[in-house]
């Protein structure tokens, strides 16, 4: 018999059962599930102290053996992912510890350590927390008085994540008629469905039903959500009878449990007229329209040409400011550059379970960003009012944008309702890689001018971004793309012709940066060249050409045309210049030995508007409890983005309070009123401002309350940690004022920036094309930072997948549209080996906008990257490269062009 | 991930019952062995499994002609065990060095098999690198009964390809000592520092002079290119050139391109034979 964490499991696996759904199966959820494939780790277990990946393990080989898990492995290493910060999400995390446990010697040896942690990733820190854990370094303090704002406090559910009792979405008590759903998916890139025959299937054993586009709503819908769903275009059918991509989904089958679902799926016969194929962006707007069937309801801006969503506006007069640059012996230059197809993989894949209450009302448990978004989409959907619906989440394990979508609720809800059980549909890995949204990949040319002194005349920039087969995020990713990274540089004459267009490819969505990264490239490689053609530093352009407080802020259209919100709440980028400039000259790994390598620095700034425009809303309240505890409910769901942490150490800042007598619950549409939810780096500048205005709003009605027992004036009663002390010695105990309430808002306007600047020294070998990052800093202006050692990990992280975007990853499509890079081993997230460490910055900055000073620090990190590894290759080889990633084997060959 | 097809698991115990359960496989019904790739991809044909692993074969075995590895012995066998051991035979780091070009992590080395490994037939498989560098001889049983023998270079034909037919089993494989005495040199060329082989090339100079040089993983199947002194530079840097048309062209998948792939064979060729001088 297998014993797991020291307790028999008598239950006899299935004969092509792996070991995680064994132990998951019988309530071991502290086996993730990353990868299914052996490339994450997530689901490391010990088998008689051998650590294996668990999902490669056939579970009849463990009869007999005694499995560890996360929550069997001695507390003391855990503890050191806790002290360490070791973790943001957290879903990594208990595959992390087993192999902590098992290969403590190999980790201890700095040469041993990245092979050895090759086969657990993490997509969100950037490994150097991981690192401090393993080498014992404690990041994270106990609050014990004063403010919180400000310490490095540790996540609230730090101590559940590391033994793996933290819930995550399909975690937890799972019902006894779990039903679960399998999706048939598209063979062809742009097909038209000529029938559907679903008898086999509905005839197998346990196929409960079959979902079809004959059978649900032909409501026309977008998976993206925002706070206005009219920014998306409606051109998406929960089932539609045209594939635009391979691997779009076709039909659902539920069964009474995978196998069943699996065998129905397979036995559903579709039968498809194959449609031209669109796979070329460039000639996307002159093919066959992908979407010609919509009409203006869809908010397309140009069906049959195939365009999305369009831009082509100017301030001044772009050539006369090129003609001006020259004529003043100055400089313009220009080129193409183009960015990958790169998947956000958080490494907790889609996945929900709905169910039908004993009131009727739908129930969705969900992996999002967005709960009360899809709250409201899916009422639309399903014909029902929004409090027919509910929506939560529970810790979500990673994101980075792809869950700010409705991806599967659509589906279990109608299962549910279709079949009256609940129903799950997890996402495997490769569902994640080929049919859920990407970064935007992009075209773009720049046009920049200056005149001798680097100050600019002309900026001009044409993106064609790829949508894939469904409008989505195209048109906010390609606004927010195009605005800031122009916005950032001061320049008379300015213009953006930009195009978001069809293509029968997987869906891009909305990813980290959302569309500045892809935007960024270009433009701050263009000025890397601009730079180098003036003899100017290109620190030196930046100080020169960037806004500063009292100058507008255009990307393309004049103030006057284009109202704006945006302000200049602190200003951080002249301090990020001088940190990083500063920090890249001090010494970094050493260059190889050897004839073939080059060295060579390079640097990009970038600019993010805090809050996204258009209105982004939060609500919160904060209670007392009976014991005198406090409880802060707020709409945002923690996906390690650190926000329960910092809504803590924001009450309790404003409570006086003691951080553990703080409790964060989040992410439920039952919970509040309103959240647009946690996206666009909003967790700390609209939510915080929420709930430092709630408990601002309790403060306040603790002093009346404790004022009004006490017979005294509410300005002599002070607010404790414990209690309202009055004059004279009088006191009231917070116990004594339970059920006190108070409430916050924030609407999202008006909105601040924040900037990043990043700098590395790149040693290339010209012979391999290989790139060593020898040195990388990162300056970050996020105004007042809440939580030191959370911010610090956002940035690492961003950095990390910057790397990765800059480096390494790339979905591949063939020449049918189908996916080629399908697992972790053929899609390369950056592993340990892979992330050198980078040395972080922040600027002195209160922001007069955020709460207590703070300004959004998640996603703007990732920015400037990739451009400032451009721009170090560049220096180093002296050619430039266009296109990412920049693989080893495109490195080598631009060295061949040298 | 769960293979939810599958229907049965036979476990054979020893040689007896491993013979008799090779008549039975066919499409639906596979070997097992450590099992790290077939579980790792759907398998929606398969309804049987027959593993390998508690046959209890020998995982390694030392003689006066060389090592004789089982088709279940697994890589963190062999990455483990200590050339110091065996003064005789300079090329036992080269199995370490092979271990540490698989793609998969230290913990898939507990599972995964050398046999495995070849069987899968991948060009980046490293095991198939071993065993072609130091003249590997597989012994293969067939369901009636009889044995074979072949080099691994020739039993990998291609990607995923082999010579086995179904009902034969790759039950071990032969490092000959003539092999084991020379001095080895090994070079990767990958998209990452600890990605998948994209050029994975394996030399070999032996005592009497002789060099050999097995190129995998740029090319769909095993090239093994043979002299009996150290060539020169040009002639070597010919003979790589031209495996790209005589082993199935330079390899093009996500993990390099072919152009970088010929050049890198090149490059690292040469950098072996600097090493082997």
């Amino acid at each position: 018999m297998t014993s797991v964490d020291g307790v028999p499991l008598p239950a006899e696996p299935r004969p092509g059962q792996c070991l995680r759904t064994y132990l998951r199966d019988h309530g071991h959820h502290a086996v993730k599930k990353g990868c299914d494939a052996g490339d994450c780790g997530a689901c490391t277990v010990l088998v008689d102290d051998v650590p294996v990946h668990s999902c490669l393990y056939p579970a009849v080989r463990a009869l007999g053996s005694a499995v560890t898990t996360a929550a069997g492995v001695p507390d003391e290493v855990g503890e050191r992912f806790v002290a360490a910060a070791g973790f943001q999400c957290g879903f990594c995390t208990p595959g992390m510890v087993t192999t902590a446990s098992a290969f403590a010697d190999r980790l201890a040896d700095p040469a041993a350590r990245a092979r050895t942690l090759q086969g657990n990733l993490c997509r969100c820190t950037g490994y150097r927390a991981i690192a401090d854990a393993l080498d014992g370094r404690a990041n994270t303090a106990r609050h014990a008085a004063g403010p919180a704002v400000g310490t490095p406090a540790a996540a609230p559910a730090s101590a559940r994540i590391v033994r793996g009792a933290e819930l995550y979405t399909l975690d937890g008590p799972t019902p006894d008629d779990l039903a679960h759903l399998v999706v048939v998916r598209s063979p062809h890139a742009h097909a038209r469905i000529t029938g559907i025959d679903t008898a086999a299937a509905l005839a197998m054993p346990g196929v409960l039903a079959v979902l079809t586009h004959e059978n649900v709503p032909t409501t026309l819908f977008s998976t993206a959500r925002h706070e206005n769903r009219l920014d998306d275009p409606d051109d998406t059918r929960i089932l539609d009878d045209v594939v635009r991509f391979h691997g779009q989904r076709v039909a659902a089958v539920v069964g009474t449990d995978p196998a069943a679902a699996e065998a129905g799926a397979r036995a559903v016969v579709v039968s498809y007229e194959p449609l031209p194929a669109v796979l070329d962006v460039e000639a996307a707007s002159g093919s066959v329209a992908i979407h010609g069937d919509k009409g203006p309801a869809s908010r397309i801006a140009d069906p049959a040409r195939n365009v999305v969503a369009a831009i082509h506006e100017g301030v001044g007069d772009v050539e006369a400011g090129l003609a001006e640059a020259r004529s003043s012996g100055g400089a313009v230059v220009g080129g193409t550059w183009r960015t990958g197809r790169v998947s956000p993989s958080s490494l907790e894949t889609h996945a929900s379970r709905a169910w039908v209450d004993t009131d009727g009302r739908v129930v969705v448990r969900t992996s999002t960003q967005v709960p009360f978004l899809v709250r409201d989409e899916l009422a639309r959907l399903l014909g029902r009012e929004r409090d027919g619906v509910r929506v939560y989440s529970a810790r979500v394990g990673g994101g980075f944008g792809s869950k700010q979508e409705l991806l599967t609720e659509d589906l279990t809800a109608l299962a549910a309702l279709a079949t009256g059980r609940p129903v799950q549909w997890e996402l495997t890995r490769t569902e994640s890689l080929t049919a859920t949204p990407t970064r935007h990949p992009m075209r773009v040319s720049v046009r920049v001018g200056a005149r001798p002194d680097g100050s600019l005349t002309a900026l001009a920039i044409d993106v064609l971004s790829d949508a894939g087969a469904y409008g989505n995020h195209s048109p906010g990713v390609m606004f927010h793309g195009c605005h800031e990274s122009m916005a950032l540089y001061r320049c008379p004459n300015k213009r953006v012709d930009a195009e978001a267009v069809y293509t029968t490819t997987p869906p891009s969505g909305a990813f980290r940066g959302y569309g500045l990264g892809q935007v960024q490239f270009a433009v701050e490689s263009a000025l890397d060249d601009l730079a180098r053609e003036l003899g100017i530093d290109p620190f030196d352009l930046r100080r020169r050409t960037a806004v500063r407080p009292g100058d507008d802020f255009i990307a393309s259209a004049a103030p006057a045309d284009h109202p704006d919100d945006l302000q200049f709440g602190s200003d951080g980028l002249p301090e990020c210049l001088d940190l990083a400039q500063q920090a890249l000259r001090q010494s970094g790994d050493p260059a190889p030995d050897g004839p073939s390598w080059r060295v060579g620095e390079g640097m990009a700034a970038a600019m993010i508007a805090t809050i996204p425009p258009r209105g982004h809303r939060s609500e919160a309240s904060v209670t007392v409890e009976p014991d005198g505890s406090y409880r802060v409910r707020v709409g945002t769901a923690e996906f390690g983005n650190g926000t329960a942490t910092v809504h803590a150490q924001i009450a309790a800042t404003a409570l006086s309070a003691r951080l553990d007598r703080v409790v964060v619950t989040g992410a439920d549409t039952d919970g509040v009123g309103v959240d647009t939810g946690a996206f666009g780096s909003t967790g700390t500048v609209v939510a915080g401002t929420a709930v430092a205005r709630a408990a601002s709003a309790l403060a306040s009605e603790l002093r009346g309350k404790a004022a009004a027992r006490l017979g005294q004036g509410s300005e002599e009663c002070v607010l404790g940690p414990d209690g309202v002390h009055g004059s004279g010695g009088a006191f009231v105990g917070l116990a004594d004022l339970a059920g006190a309430r108070g409430e916050g808002r924030h609407e999202g306007s008006p909105r601040s920036v924040a900037f990043n600047v990043h700098a590395v020294r790149v040693a290339v070998d010209t012979a391999t094309g290989e790139v060593r990052i020898l040195r990388s800093v990162h300056a970050a202006d996020a105004g007042v930072v809440v939580n030191p050692q959370q911010c610090r990990g956002q940035v690492e992280g961003g950095v990390a997948q910057g790397i990765g975007t800059a480096l390494y990853e790339e979905i591949r499509l063939d020449d049918a549209g189908r996916v080629t890079t399908r697992v972790l081993r053929d899609y390369h997230l950056p592993q340990y080996a892979d992330v050198p460490a980078t040395q972080v910055f922040f600027a002195d900055t209160v922001d007069t906008l955020g709460p207590f000073g703070a300004k959004s620090m998640s996603e703007s990190p990732y920015n400037p990257v990739a451009p400032a590894i451009a721009n170090a290759i560049r220096d180093a080889v002296g050619a430039r490269p266009r296109r990412l990633p920049m693989t080893r084997d495109r490195v080598w060959a631009l060295c061949q062009d040298v | 991930m769960d293979l939810l097809t599958v229907e049965a698991l036979e476990r054979p115990r020893d040689d007896d019952e491993v013979r008799a359960a090779l008549p039975g496989l066919g499409p639906d019904r596979a070997l097992l062995g450590g099992g790290t790739f077939l579980f790792s991809v759907p398998q929606p044909h398969l309804r049987g499994l027959v593993d390998l692993t508690a046959a209890g074969w020998t995982p390694i075995t030392a003689a006066d002609d060389g090592l004789t590895v089982a088709a279940t012995a697994t890589l963190a066998r062999l990455a483990d065990l200590d050339p110091a051991a065996y003064p005789q035979w300079p090329a036992l780091p080269l199995l370490a060095g092979c271990c540490e070009a698989l793609v998969g992590s230290r913990k898939v080395w507990h599972v995964a098999t050398v046999g495995g490994n070849v069987c899968l037939a991948l060009p980046a498989g490293p095991m198939t690198t071993l065993a072609a560098a130091l003249d590997g001889v597989a012994t293969i049983w067939d369901a009636s009964g009889r044995q074979r023998r072949e080099l691994v270079e020739d039993l990998v034909v291609g990607t995923r390809r082999t010579t086995l037919v179904a009902g034969e089993v790759l039950r071990s494989i032969h490092l000959p000592a003539t092999a084991l005495r020379g001095r080895t040199a090994l070079r990767k060329a990958s998209l990452a520092p600890l990605g998948r082989s994209a050029v994975l090339i394996a030399g070999r100079r032996d005592p009497d002079g002789a060099f050999t040089l097995a190129v995998t993983a740029a090319v769909p199947r095993p090239a093994v290119l043979r002299y009996e002194s150290l060539p020169t530079p040009d002639r070597f840097a010919a003979d790589v050139d031209a495996l790209g048309a005589t082993h199935g062209g330079w390899y093009d998948d996500p993990h390099g391109t072919p152009e970088w792939r010929h050049a890198m064979s090149r490059h690292l060729a040469e950098e072996i034979r600097a090493e082997l001088r």
